[in-house]
């Protein structure tokens, strides 16, 4: 054993590597790849609220703040969840402005679980989830979701998948990577599960403004479900702000001022510069992401078709910027296929598995690309599949 | 909007074949409707957006305000349509405003310009004064934004 393995924490030895890691360390050093491999938009951030920074920095903002957030960008987030999501919260005391919407559930989960405690969640799925569940000394259970029913959770599942103990259940819809979406109905299903066994749902919907089937719906607005939801957003999907590391949580305050306990001795507050940028993305940001938007639904369209065409099946994902398909027709697993696809022809796609086993059978491709990527990938893939005995 | 005309106007580096990929048309399909269109009037042609910068454009560029004079003439649509017949001619506009016609002019160099404004421009009937501004710098150009060093992202090839 690496002697100075020691210090590390079982806990934290224990958790895996990320496979997302060892891709990027070959994607980046090859010349000329053809990345679908990347999770974040394709777009600068809109002019407007790059210059809204600016003007933060030149007015001289450039302090703390109070560690909920200004009071400014949690009244335009009251505004902005009211409106489009429904409920509403009071910006003193139920919203929390964090570093992205990776600490919002980072914290909400510290906030929250005890050693031992159990959380639901569905896979395939962003990778921190079961990661930072672990980091809290709890137990993440899987529920599976299909291409069946385009990766939606199923209530029947859910409920097989519960077990004593269990506290939290996170959802993610659209989802990254499947683009997976729940309906109202489905929504209420789930709903009516959470209030039987008392469960606490921490929703990241940060891919919700990409919906582009039916209109997004939150699981907090539906009755009974404000108690006990933790709303987690943010702005790095749907105003292309990655860079700004700028997301919220909005819930019982309660559970928010236990996780600003956590918030103010780990992180004090989130950067000032993003806050006053994040108050202009809310406050005029609207026309530029219907703008991106579009520009998505045209390139997923157009991607999803050309894996169906080449024989990988893959459906039709209804949000965020991900196709997802099935790769199995090939004869290889995902890392496989990933790997031998990389190495061919120089096209990067992230295996499913690294959203956990449920992926398995499946690669992610980003659609937040050019045409010109997209198609030049479509034809290194064609030229692939043609080398392989399962295809000829 | 027409879609073929759409993805034309990303101004992306497609040729015919992968705009008939990207739209699910097919080549020949999106060839003909370019060439309706352009039977149309409504696309006139196409060419390469090249940065100011660049050995090939490196050729002085102005901009003309020109006040026209009417009476007695064949109005502004006779003067304007005589002046965008020069070569040196980029583009010509009616305006509204202090001036009439709004002229961009390219040329070898500064001289040439001179000698197009006083040898040919001062000298159609109805132009009563002629006001020129060179270009010196370009910073965006048709909705490319130009810059030194060229964008640098720092963004990941792979990420989660």
């Amino acid at each position: 054993m690496d002697e100075s393995g020691r210090f590390v924490a079982r806990h934290v030895a224990s958790l895996p590597k990320s496979g997302i890691r060892d891709f990027f360390a070959i994607v980046s050093k090859m010349k000329d790849a053809v990345s679908l491999g990347i999770g974040e938009p394709d777009f600068i951030t809109p002019f407007h609220v790059r210059e809204a920074a600016m003007a933060a920095l030149e007015k001289g903002r450039t302090s703390y703040t109070d560690n909920r957030g200004t009071l400014q960008l949690r009244e335009e987030i009251s505004r902005y969840v009211e409106k489009y999501y429904g409920p509403t919260y009071n910006p003193e005391s139920e919203i929390l402005v964090t570093v992205g919407v990776s600490e919002a559930l980072d914290i909400m989960l510290r906030a929250t679980l005890n050693p031992g405690d159990k959380v639901l969640y569905h896979e395939p799925c962003y990778v921190s989830y079961a990661p930072s569940v672990t980091l809290c000394h709890a137990i993440p259970i899987p529920i599976k979701t299909t291409s069946k029913d385009q990766f939606a959770l199923d209530p029947v599942a859910l409920r097989a998948a519960w077990e004593p103990g269990c506290k939290i259940l996170i959802l993610n819809f659209p989802t990254n990577p499947t683009g997976g979406t729940a309906d109202r109905k489905k929504l209420e299903e789930i709903a009516k599960f959470a209030i039987e066994k008392d469960l606490l749902v921490a929703s990241d919907e940060i891919y919700s403004e990409l919906t582009f089937e039916g209109d997004h719906v939150s699981i907090a607005s539906l009755p009974g479900m404000r108690e006990r939801t933790v709303f987690l957003h943010g702005f790095s999907k749907a105003f292309a702000m990655t860079g700004f590391r700028i997301g919220y949580a909005c819930g019982p305050a309660s559970v928010i001022d236990g996780m600003l306990k956590v918030h103010q001795y780990s992180i004090m507050c989130a950067p000032i510069i993003s806050q006053e940028a994040a108050v202009e993305a809310l406050r005029n940001g609207r026309d530029s992401m219907l703008h991106m938007r579009e520009k998505y639904r045209e390139r997923r369209d157009f991607i999803v078709r050309r894996f169906n065409e080449l024989g990988l099946k893959c459906h039709l994902p209804r949000g965020a910027f991900y196709a997802f398909p099935d790769i199995t027709s090939t004869g290889l697993d995902s890392m496989t296929f990933a790997s031998k696809l990389l190495e061919a022809q120089k096209v990067a796609m992230v295996p499913g598995t690294a959203f956990g086993e449920a992926g398995a059978g499946y690669c992610r491709a980003s659609f937040s690309t050019s045409y010109e990527r997209i198609h030049e990938a479509g034809e290194r893939i064609a030229r692939f599949l043609d080398t392989l005995p399962s295809r000829k | 909007m027409n879609n073929v005309l759409k993805l034309l106007l990303e101004g992306e580096p497609l040729d015919t074949a992968q705009i008939g990929k990207i739209l699910n048309l097919g080549q020949a399909a999106v060839e003909s409707q370019l060439a309706d269109l352009r039977k149309q009037g409504v696309l006139l042609g196409w060419r390469a957006v090249l940065n100011p910068s660049f050995e090939a454009e490196r050729r002085v560029r102005a901009v003309i305000e020109i006040k026209i004079q009417t009476q007695g003439t064949g109005g502004f649509d006779g003067i304007a349509e005589r002046i965008s017949q020069f070569e040196q001619v980029e583009s010509c506009y009616l305006m509204s405003g202090g001036y009439d016609l709004l002229v961009v002019v390219t040329a070898d160099n500064l001289y040439k310009v001179a000698g197009f404004v006083h040898e040919r421009l001062a000298r159609i009937d109805g132009v009563q004064g002629t006001s020129t501004h060179f270009f010196l710098r370009a910073y965006k150009k048709d909705g490319f934004v130009i810059t030194d060093s060229g964008a640098h992202r720092d963004q990941p090839s792979v990420s989660p």
